[in-house]
């Protein structure tokens, strides 16, 4: 079992979670994910790498409360347990110095990208973060990335924060810069990445994206992360998940992530009343 | 041995096989004539005393039989369901010219059940402890007969599972139709009381890689398995309702999907499957759609002969309606404008001469394109071992298929330490040979701890 040690809403319906899983702790890097199940009955969820402490063996997740499981993870309080934290997946995102990189994040891509961030300004880049939002009262740690950027951009759907509109303003901030951009770094939802890849395409700009399809087992086994990238198939979670995206699928990305829609609320329809009920049931059979 | 009737077990996912009774099983041992020179064991993988037990099952003395069959075999509740047993020990019977072999499976079978049924398990000799380490990779069935048999000689062992149930393939592909999973449980919990060390959620190559091990441990024994799926590489593959067997299984099997949403993995209702191969996974697949609701259809491009997957099974899912196109071979698969797979086009095939695998080979018949209505399509044709220990592990010797190169007969790799064994050697194949190659291994092993 896996303990909690922090878990709190740090923006509407977007949820921070610490926990103790030290030898994921010890092996993590950049742009990796963990799998994570939030209980007995739980399905196995993917989520990035947000932070990790190798000394005090914990690491923490930021994602948004969408579905079941996402859902009760958003529930877990410090002290709780979870039976499953397996990690670290997936490939490190490749970290060099490039010279100027840009690092375009929304939602909780903000999170999964700060140690990105943080390890490119290590390597001596100059780094270049822009946040994107529905509103300014999304956003979270700003001052997180500020420490390991040298600038910062806003970008808002309202206009309350920086630029008003989304990833579509990207091709003018770029030219806003006055600086060659040599790597953009976008993590976030698919449709931000999607945007993303679809505004630096025409600029030249190498651009890689962390991709978020459906998972099982997150070691090669299942295959139903698997994404077309420059036409051949892949799967995310061992070939991946970074991958140029230039060359991704992005409309089969799109329709796969859709299987399970209808699916992921079904359980939430179900009262957990109901649930202890039926397991009542079973122990007097 | 008696079965669940066709017409029911075809919307349960019970077990079909109903098991001997403790009379029939008497009745059965006793027409073994006990041969001097049995033929039967030397086509055991894992080597069991067979027409000991068989003695014992005769004089009713089921004590002494599940000692004999313990002593060579540490998951004897699994073997006695998926071993082809009709490829291996019965098929060298004297009875079998008649078509009157010994039922051994079954006999194997209804020992390890009843063993389950008394209120104390008898604990095997373990050996005093030699102060030796080993490290297992991979709780599938190569790993946990390496486990069983290493704890017994007195090592210390710990299996690391990437999965957060042991068993591997027992626990996430053979459907609970076939081989229970409380069964599987039973077995592993058999091997923690015995004192190995199980530890789940760890995957060896990225939680851990193997020189990290090493050092901690005395020797690594590598079972990864064969995990990572074949697609035929045709136009359509990844519309949504086109599933690899391993995912298609793994929802149902390790996570239960059929139980949602008390469990919370979904499966979809699909209405019509068809599920490409003919293999043993390819039954377990089709068997599994039917069982959901759909009308379910094999797709293999030969004829039946051909199927490689064991005869029972075939015949189980003929039985419960799973429909046969044989000679038969996906073109591409036709998606709706929602990217969901609608149909399948198939060509039909005629057999030539044999080819390299001694089967008739099929040829394409032109012009004989049919195109078959669906809505999920399970590729089940095959996989080849996970490349994540060869990946992490440099000077370990890597085939052309990406298996692990090992000695046959010990498991012995180009590293010293690391013994591998299972499918990750040998590709796909079955449970039991994977338990051989764990035996070999454990003795090779053994013999490296005792000269330290």
């Amino acid at each position: 079992m896996f303990r909690v040690i922090a878990s709190k809403m740090i923006v509407p319906n977007m949820h921070l979670l610490t926990l103790a899983a030290p030898a994921v702790a010890r092996e993590a890097k950049p742009g990796q994910f963990v799998i994570l199940r939030a209980e007995e009955e739980g399905e196995r969820v993917p989520l990035s790498l947000s932070d990790w402490d190798a000394q005090s063996g914990t690491i923490t997740v930021v994602f948004m409360s969408i579905g079941s499981t996402t859902g009760r993870l958003a529930l877990l309080a410090p002290g709780a347990s979870i039976p499953t934290v397996v990690g670290p997946l997936g490939n490190a995102t490749e970290i060099e110095n490039y010279g100027t990189v840009v690092c375009v994040c929304g939602c909780y891509g903000i999170g999964s990208i700060f140690p990105i961030a943080r390890a490119l300004k290590r390597k001596g880049n100059r780094v270049i973060t822009i946040m994107e939002a529905r509103s300014s009262y999304l956003f979270y740690w700003e001052e997180r990335l500020e420490a390991v950027s040298d600038k910062i951009i806003h970008i808002t759907r309202d206009g309350t924060k920086g630029h008003r509109g989304h990833a579509g303003r990207l091709p003018e901030i770029l030219r806003g810069l006055e600086e060659p951009v040599d790597r953009i770094i976008a993590n976030g939802c698919t449709f931000l990445m999607k945007r993303t890849s679809d505004e630096t395409r025409p600029l030249g700009i190498k651009t890689m994206v962390s991709l978020n399809p459906i998972m099982i087992d997150g070691t090669g086994m299942c295959g139903v992360c698997r994404v077309t990238v420059g036409s051949v198939t892949r799967f995310a979670c061992v070939h991946g998940p970074d991958f140029d995206a230039h060359q991704v699928d992005w409309e089969e990305l799109l329709q796969r992530r859709k299987t399970y829609m209808p699916e992921e609320v079904v359980p939430l329809r179900t009262s957990r009343c109901e649930e202890r009920h039926l397991r009542s049931q079973e122990g007097k059979s | 041995m008696p079965k669940q009737p066709p017409e029911v077990r075809r919307y349960n996912f019970n077990e079909v096989a109903l098991g001997y009774s403790a009379e029939s099983a008497v009745e059965e041992a006793k027409r073994c004539i006990q041969c001097k020179k049995p033929l039967c064991v030397p086509m055991c993988p894992v080597e069991i005393n067979i027409p000991g037990f068989i003695k014992c099952i005769a004089e009713s003395d089921f004590i002494g039989a599940v000692r004999i069959l313990k002593d060579k075999n540490c998951l004897p509740a699994v073997c006695g369901r998926v071993c082809p047993q009709e490829e291996q020990c019965e098929k060298t019977c004297v009875f079998h010219k008649k078509g009157g072999q010994i039922a051994i499976g079954r006999l194997e079978r209804f020992l390890a059940d009843w063993e389950a049924e008394q209120r104390e398990l008898e604990m095997p000799v373990i050996l005093p402890s030699s102060g030796r380490k080993v490290a297992i990779v991979g709780g599938g069935p190569a790993g946990l007969t390496v486990a069983g048999d290493l704890i017994k000689l007195g090592h210390k062992v710990t299996v690391f599972e990437a999965l957060h149930r042991m068993g591997g393939v027992l626990i996430y592909g053979i459907p609970e139709f076939r081989l229970p999973k409380v069964i599987v449980t039973r077995e592993v919990e058999y091997l923690r009381t015995l004192g190995v060390e199980l530890v789940t959620d760890f995957v060896v190559g990225k939680t851990r890689t193997i020189d990290s091990i090493l050092e901690e441990f005395d020797a690594v024994f590598v079972g990864s398995g064969a995990g990572l799926p074949w697609f035929m590489e045709i136009p359509g593959e990844n519309l949504n309702g086109v599933y690899s067997a391993n995912e298609y299984l793994t929802r149902l099997n390790l996570m239960k999907g059929f139980l949602f949403p008390k469990y919370h993995t979904p499966v979809k209702s699909h209405r019509r499957v068809a599920v490409v191969g003919g293999g043993n996974v390819a039954m377990d697949c089709a068997r599994s759609a039917l069982r959901l609701g759909a009308e379910s259809r094999i797709i293999y491009r030969r004829s039946r002969e051909e199927l490689p997957a064991r005869l029972e099974e075939v015949e189980n899912a003929e039985e419960e309606g799973v429909i046969f196109d044989f000679l038969t071979l996906p073109l591409r698969y036709i998606g709706d404008e929602n990217g969901w797979v609608k149909a399948i086009e198939c060509q039909k095939m005629e057999l030539g001469e044999p080819d390299a695998s001694g089967r008739r080979k099929p040829i394409p018949i032109e012009g004989s394109e049919v195109i078959y209505p669906l809505d999920a399509v399970v590729c089940a044709i095959g996989n080849s071992p996970n490349p994540l220990i060869g990946a992490t592990t440099p000077g370990l010797k890597i085939g052309k298929k990406g298996n692990i190169e090992a000695d046959e007969k010990t498991g012995a790799t180009s590293r010293e330490k690391i013994w591998a064994g299972g499918d990750v050697v040998t590709g796909a194949a079955t449970v039991i040979l994977a338990m051989g190659a764990g035996r070999f291994a454990a003795r090779s092993i053994h013999e490296y701890l005792c000269s330290l």
